[in-house]
């Protein structure tokens, strides 16, 4: 959840003054931090998903889209700036993209909400999935945010509504849909735009239900313990992986992005092959199977 | 999540054993216990107490027409989570339920329906899986068998011991209603105090009709979250059921009494008339 924007906010102000505002390319930064840590803890994995200048949703339309035209607005309330969405060329093939992101400046992170959407943002997304079912395009969505935004317009516009309404509806939605976590994957603010045919992870990304803070701050009654919430939570994309939540994880490296790139074609061409009755069945069942639980036979009497 | 909403309501009334009734904490009317038990321990200004789900269906059921679905499904400690089974045993115990929702179909005023009604007393009403695949289920269930749903949430919203497949039971949920409702059929939910997070995020707000029960809290992010994140007071009544409906996210409020009379004039209104 986004309840340390500000602490977040000045850390990213240290940091951008000592990089002087210029940003490593993420090509380098893969060779560099990234690919010399070890697979580390969990908590070293939090850490990594949030580098500000990690590959984003942005970096991909820069590199693998052309003609890309952005569009804006719920038509409802107003333009969340927290999500992008637009449409472009991925060779030939005519794509809507929906990108969550943080931003990577200090400028970009503050008009970005630092990644946190409003309700608008989620409605701009459902309107442009809509848009992109009766055009027949597929859709891509790259998440990256720490929550949903909580804040008092987000309350008053209904940001539980508007993710409730996306779920729903993208559950259904009658074109494919591939969602590429790239970074954090937070709560309910990201699963408002990953209900897909496929969900990825980027190597260093992490997706849970509460942040390490949050679940420490609950459950120990102690922030610092984080660390030991991280391990607990299971979030890393091995995990994920292992669980079935996800269906790839994407190595960072310096091919990140054509590889990203070749692997979403052919994942989109081959789900354009499904009949759209089957492309929804699958995407029922794929969630519809996550879960353990025992059912027994006789009837217990709690007491 | 919202741990600080339970702390009071759990309790007893705060009066003296010896001293039978109970003193509302909104407007201070007292009432002599059995009859505050009778008005469903709902005040007359609709300040209310956490209902159990039995109570619930008993407040809107019709006489025995209640059976239970599914109510052997046990929950696993799936990511082995710390002190994760204690705590179950600990709900267990608390709210004499296995889970935190009882499923199941019902007639009310004679109409037949499916119903899910969640439970605080259960750790504090949270969705882990077994909650998700229980609604799932009814949903499923209902769309076979052309029933209406009626549901009622009160949730701290996800169950953090259940990490990623606490959240993925939204998306699960939200997929069964969809087939419900693109099959027709109706779904009212009653959001009951407190409604939040995921359960907000998702089957809460899905409904055909949304109904809430007075002065309840009805949120995604709770109010201590959002204090924390804009470091400010928020004003009197944020995310109340008045508010709430103000603001164009619930469609009406009704009484715990006025409930069941309420729910017959619409599932009336919404049977199919044999072709
Ligand atoms: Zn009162």
């Amino acid at each position: 959840m986004a309840n340390d924007i500000k602490n977040k906010h000045n850390k990213t102000k240290q940091s951008a003054k000592k990089s002087k505002l210029k940003m490593q390319p993420y090509q380098d930064l893969a060779k560099t931090k990234l690919a010399k840590t070890d697979p580390g803890s969990a908590i070293d994995m939090v850490a990594k998903a949030r580098i500000a200048d990690r590959m984003c949703g942005s970096d991909f339309i820069r590199y693998a889209l052309t003609d890309f035209v952005e569009l804006h607005g719920d038509r409802a309330y107003g333009d969340d700036n927290a999500i992008t969405c637009g449409i472009g060329f991925l060779d030939d093939l005519a794509v809507t993209v929906i990108t969550l992101e943080k931003g990577k400046t200090t400028n970009e992170r503050i008009k970005r909400n630092f990644g946190s959407a409003h309700p608008e943002g989620y409605r701009k997304a459902l309107r442009l999935m809509k848009q992109a079912e009766k055009f027949e395009r597929p859709v891509i969505c790259f998440v990256d945010t720490s929550g949903a935004y909580c804040g008092i317009g987000a309350e008053e516009r209904g940001q539980g509504h508007a993710i409730a309404r996306n779920l729903m509806e993208m559950m259904t939605l009658n074109t494919p849909i591939l969602s590429v976590l790239t970074g954090e994957g937070g709560s309910g603010g990201a699963l408002g735009l990953a209900v897909a045919d496929e969900v990825w992870m980027m190597q260093n990304s992490i997706y849970s239900v509460i942040s390490p803070e949050g679940c420490a701050s609950i459950l120990y009654k102690d922030e610092k313990k984080s660390p030991e919430a991280a391990e607990a939570l299971k979030l890393t994309s091995k995990n994920l992986l292992s669980f079935g939540i996800v269906e790839q994880i994407i190595p960072e490296n310096d091919k990140t992005l054509s590889n990203l790139k070749t692997k979403i074609l052919e994942k989109l061409h081959s789900l354009l092959q499904l009949d759209p009755a089957e492309l929804i069945k699958r995407r029922y069942d794929r969630f519809r199977k996550i879960g353990k639980y025992e059912e027994k036979k006789e009837i217990l009497i709690v007491n | 999540m919202l741990k600080h909403i339970f702390k009071k309501p759990n309790i007893e009334p705060e009066v003296p054993v010896s001293i039978e009734y109970h003193k509302c904490i909104d407007c201070g009317t007292k009432v002599d216990l059995r009859k505050f038990e009778d008005d469903l321990k709902e005040c007359v200004c609709g300040k209310s107490l956490p209902l159990s789900a039995r109570k619930r269906i008993d407040s809107i059921a019709d006489k025995s027409s209640f059976v239970e679905l599914h109510k052997n499904l046990c929950t696993v400690d799936i990511l082995e989570f710390k002190d994760y089974k204690t705590k179950l045993e600990t709900a267990k115990k608390a709210s004499g339920e296995l889970e935190a929702v009882i499923v199941g179909h019902c007639s009310i005023n004679g109409l037949l329906c499916c119903i899910f009604v969640m439970d605080t007393h259960f750790f504090m009403g949270s969705m882990g899986v077994v909650v998700g695949e229980k609604i799932t289920r009814i949903f499923e269930y209902a769309t076979i068998n052309n029933l209406p749903v009626i549901g009622f949430c009160a949730s701290g919203g996800a169950r953090m011991q259940e990490g990623i497949f606490s959240l993925m039971q939204m998306a699960k949920t939200s997929g069964a209603i969809k087939r419900h409702s693109d099959k027709g059929l109706l779904y009212i939910s009653d959001l009951t105090n407190p409604t939040t997070g995921g359960v907000t995020a998702s089957f809460a707000m899905e409904s055909d009709i949304i109904i809430a029960e007075p002065k309840s809290l009805i949120a995604f992010a709770g109010p201590r979250v959002i204090e924390q994140t804009i470091k400010q007071k928020l004003p009197f009544g944020f995310q109340i059921s008045d508010f709430v409906l103000n603001k164009g996210f619930i469609d009406l409020i009704v009484k715990r009494k006025e409930l069941k009379p309420e729910l017959a004039k619409l599932l009336r209104m919404h049977c199919k008339s044999e072709k």
